[in-house]
Parts: C-alpha cells; structure tokens; sequence
C-alpha cells in the first residue's frame, strides 16, 4: 500500500465528514429506528421490540400532532413571507437615507446579535399582561383600562409569537437585500429612466430580478435554521396556553422528555426534519433558478 | 409656478415620509434591547409598578453585583454558567474551523464529481432541528456517559458549525484569485507553503468572521443545550436564563441582567465582522 495517496479533495473533505457522520446521521439513523420500536426512556429494553409502521400510524390519526403541524406550517409560512416584505422596505428605506447610512446598517443587525432564547424572554417580558411594556404604553396612553392578557389568550399568544419571531429575523432579509442593492450598477436604473419607465416599473423589472437572488440567500439561511422558532415559542408560552400556541417542536420535546415516550417523538421528529429539509430544498432550488436567471443577464 | 410648487411639496412630503419611516423602522428595532437595559439598572418596585413609573428614579448595578457574587445572592450561579459557555463555545469554534478550511478549501479549488451534491448534503445535515437532534444525542450521549460534559456538547456545536464554516469560507477562497497561489508554486513553493503564505494571509479576514459567526451559534444555542446538560457542570448561559423561569415568581430584573450579560459579547463579536459576514456569504452562494 505504500505510495497509495487519497486525492487531495477527500483529504480535506475527510474530518467534515466524519464529524458530520458521528454527531448527525449515525444519531439520525439511530432514531430512525427507534421509530419503529415503543422506546421508553424509563424502560429501556423497549428499544429493542419492533413495532413496524405502529407509531406512525398513531402519529398521522392523532389530532393534536396534526394542529401542531398546521400550525407550525401557518407559522413559518406567515413569518418568512412578512419577513421578506419588511426585509425589502427596511433595505430600500435604509438605501435611500444619504446620510449615516453605516450607522443604520449597524442598527439593523441589532436584532441579529440577540439568541432566539433571549428574543423570546424579552417579548415576554415587553407582552407580559401585568407590567410588559406594551400593555403599559397602551394603558398610559388611554387605549385602554384593561390588562390585555397577550401571552394567556390562544390566538393573541401565537401573534406575540409571530411578532418576536418577525422582529428576531427581518433583518437576516433586510441585510442581504441591501447587500444587492448597493452592489447593482445603477446604469439599468438610468437606462430604464430614460426609456420613461415609472418607479414602480423600473424596480418591478430592474431591481426587483436583480436582488432576487440575494433574497434567496436570505430564505436559505433562514430556512436552514427554522426551528429556533423553537427557542422563543419555549421561553414566551412553552406550547401553552392549554396547548393552543403547541407547535412541532415544542410537541416533540414534550413527548420525549416530559412524557418519555421516545419512539413517538422520534417519528415526529422525522416529519419535522422532512418539513425542514422540504423548505430548504424549495429555497435553495429558488435561489438557483434565480442565480441562472441573473448569470444570463450578467 | 404654481406647478413647481407643488414639486416642491412632493418632494418634501416624500423625504418627511423617508426620515419618518427610517425612525419608526429604528424605533422598533432598538426599543426591546434598550428597555431590557434599562430595567437591569432599575429596583424591581419600579418596575413591578402600578400604575408604571415611565421615568427612572434610580438607577442602579445592584443586580449585575448580585449576580456575580454567588448562588445565595443572585439565586442562580451565573459565573459557573459564563465560564461552561466560554469553554464551549471557544473549543468548538476553534475546532470547526480547522475543519471548515480544510473542507472550504476543497470545495473553492479542486473540482471533482458530486460537488454539489455533496455541499447540498452538508447543508441539509444543518436542516436538522436541534430538537429533533437532541432525541438521538441524547440517547447515545447517555450511553457513552458524556451528558452533562463539556466534550459532549463541543462535538455538537461542532457538527453544527462544520456546514456554515464550509460555506462561508470557500466563499473566501473563492475571492482569492487562482492565479496567485500558482505563481507561488512556479517560483519553488509547495502547495502547503502556497496555501499558507499566499493564500491564507489573503483570506484571513474572512476566515476569522467565519470563526465569530460559529462562535455566536454555539454562544447562543439552546435547544441542544437544554437536554444534553443538567448542572453546573456544564449548562450554558442560554439554559441558565431559564432558571429564572421556572420559578412562580419571576426575577424580572435579575433576567434583564442576565440577558446583557449575554449580549454584550455577542454584540461587539458582531460589530467587528458584519462586513465580511454578508460579503461571504453572498459570493458563494451568487458566484456559484
């Protein structure tokens, strides 16, 4: 075997790999099978009864798993899309100031910097019926005499959700998209001028295509951490109140450690990772299409 | 003239609309953090108060202090939390991005087959919810006796760093033209001498922004880290704020405490790297 040498891109691609294989998918294929068994963290010789389909068939009958989904689903699709929205006006606005634009980029990665954990504690803290901030201003202003119950009401707790998740992420969108903008030519823009298009055409066909791809990025890298929703729906509500804000992810640590049924929650594990996996893919081939579409005009 | 005054006022009314938006925008964005600093510095009947006490009568660091001097007085051991989170954060850092250049530097410089497919497949490992990670680790953490180490959770962080690494800097080495590493090896250097005298200098920026951004990950990362430990031994600040939580009574002020604790590293890691980090990012993935 002497003078046998591995080609030079697998020795470097090698400790990637083995850290990959160890830590995620031997686990992952671990709990692929645990799946299909009854395992009981306090029985532990569960693990080796097979089941079949049995947990899977609990799963997809089981009410309660599929609001979870729905509403995580609702979630993500909610967040994203006003994300990106919020994202665009924040770039354009942040764009067009002409002076101390460095200042306001600093200022919009703020959100950036805060753990989704502490996102989560700091909009609880600001929703908090009592003495968060938000009812205070609200009462102070004369808005009202009651103590709105923001975290306590189903349908008002998954909005304060939907607000500390938006406020955690915009900027992931906000700063990619302006990445684009500053790096467009501005000659398009001109030559659109000039051709008597009005703002709003020459931002739908010049800029518009032309920062596409950048916000692409934006959704990749947001799709490929989406389950830190989980951080902050754990410290603002913990899937309460009576399960109304549950989503996958709370449902799913729920069933494993409060309960300890883990077979259970490995299965639901796996169709939150095929949920992951599918709004990544869906970006991530986006964001080629895209990518394509800009190198033809490049 | 008439009509020129009108533009006139367009205009106006369109840059007051401009400035407007910006301070709302800015508004939002600041307000949380300023008034989670804000209440650390003030006695917890103020901020308990009602109706609120909307400007502070005293402003003081007696929590930060109670924090810092131990168990009894601050109720939870923020020092031995800090110290877990600093270990663990600064060894998986360090170790994913020796294997993040390696890897980097694979993908930005030799072409072979399944490239693509092989970069997809790192990143979809990063899909993975941590939650839905944790069921597995901890199972096989368990019976390998590494819950609650700090070596359990490196190898995490690090496994999750690895895909995020990889992109961001084969982005960088994609900046650095081919050309220049093989002058160097024409002029006598080895490949290795090349990488490390031409091409890493040129590189490094970018290589350290990919380190702070593996850094605040694993500084920030919860839900990991709230099932693979248990004590002192190795919770992490992150875990450590829930401590506040659990109890009936909830130590507002003490949390706000807490919590810039964790930002302020965070923040001026952030600072130093948020040019390098949207260009790394970009140039991967756009360039392809």
């Amino acid at each position: 075997m002497k003078g046998w040498k591995p080609a030079p891109h697998i020795l470097l691609l090698m400790p990637a790999f083995i850290v990959l294989a160890a830590v995620v998918v031997v686990p992952l294929l671990l709990s692929l099978y645990s799946s299909f068994t009854p395992f009981r963290l306090t029985r532990p010789d569960t693990i080796y009864t097979f089941i079949g389909f049995r947990n899977y068939q609990r799963l997809f009958a089981d009410r309660e798993f599929w609001v979870a989904f729905g509403r995580t689903v609702l979630l993500l699709t909610v967040a994203l899309n006003l994300e990106m929205v919020l994202g665009l006006f924040l770039a354009l606005l942040v764009e067009k100031a002409t002076r101390g634009q460095r200042l306001l980029r600093t200022i919009m990665m703020f959100p950036m910097m805060f753990s989704p954990i502490l996102v989560g504690f700091q909009f609880k803290f600001m929703f908090n019926d009592n003495i968060g901030l938000v009812n205070n201003a609200l009462q102070s202003l004369g808005l009202t005499d009651q103590a709105i119950p923001w975290l306590i009401d189903g349908k008002l707790a998954f909005t304060s959700i939907l607000i500390a998740e938006i406020w955690s992420s915009t900027s992931v969108f906000a700063i990619f998209i302006l990445a684009g903008l500053m790096a467009m030519p501005k000659e398009p823009l001109e030559a659109a001028k000039v051709d008597g298009c009005t703002p709003l055409q020459s931002f739908r066909y010049v800029t518009w295509p032309f920062i596409m791809p950048f916000a692409f990025i934006a959704m990749t890298i947001r799709s490929l951490d989406i389950a830190r929703a989980y951080d902050i729906v754990k410290i603002m509500t913990d899937g309460g109140p009576a399960k109304r804000t549950e989503i996958l992810w709370t449902l799913i640590s729920r069933t494993a450690y409060s309960d300890a049924r883990m077979g259970l929650a490995n299965a639901m594990a796996y169709v939150a990772i095929l949920l992951s996996i599918l709004f990544t893919v869906m970006f991530f081939r986006q964001l080629a299409k895209a990518r394509q579409q800009i190198g033809a005009e490049w | 003239m008439n009509e020129n005054q009108a533009n006139d006022l367009k205009r106006f009314l369109l840059k007051f609309g401009h400035l407007f938006g910006l301070f709302i925008a800015m508004a939002i964005i600041c307000l949380p953090g300023f008034w989670i600093v804000l209440s650390s510095l003030r006695p917890t009947v103020e901020i308990m108060a009602k109706p609120p006490v909307w400007i502070p009568q005293s402003l003081s660091f007696d929590a930060y202090i109670a924090m810092f001097s131990g168990v009894g007085q601050g109720g939870i051991p923020v020092l031995d939390y800090f110290r877990n989170s600093i270990v663990i954060s600064v060894t998986s850092t360090v170790i994913a991005l020796t294997i993040g250049m390696a890897g980097g530097y694979a993908f930005a410089r030799y072409q072979f087959r399944g490239k693509t497919a092989i970069f997809l497949g790192f990143m979809l490992t990063r899909t993975v919810p941590g939650i839905a990670l944790s069921l597995p680790l901890f199972f096989v953490f368990a019976k390998l006796g590494i819950i609650d180490t700090h070596f359990g959770l490196i190898i995490a962080y690090v496994a999750l760093n690895v895909p995020f690494t990889v992109w961001l800097i084969d982005g960088f080495f994609r900046q650095v033209p081919r050309d220049l590493a093989e002058a160097a090896q024409i002029d006598g250097c080895t490949r290795w001498q090349a990488f490390w005298q031409v091409e890493f200098p040129l590189a490094r920026s970018g290589i350290a922004s990919a380190g702070i951004f593996a850094f605040l990950i694993s500084w920030n990362e919860f839900a990991l880290a709230s099932q693979l430990t248990r004590s002192t031994n190795s919770k992490t600040l992150p875990v450590g704020l829930l401590d506040y939580t659990s109890e009936f009574t909830i130590d507002w002020r003490g949390m706000c405490a807490l919590a810039v604790v964790m930002i302020i590293p965070a923040l001026t890691l952030t600072f130093i790297v948020q040019k390098h980090l949207v260009s790394g990012l970009t140039s991967g993935a756009v360039k392809g």
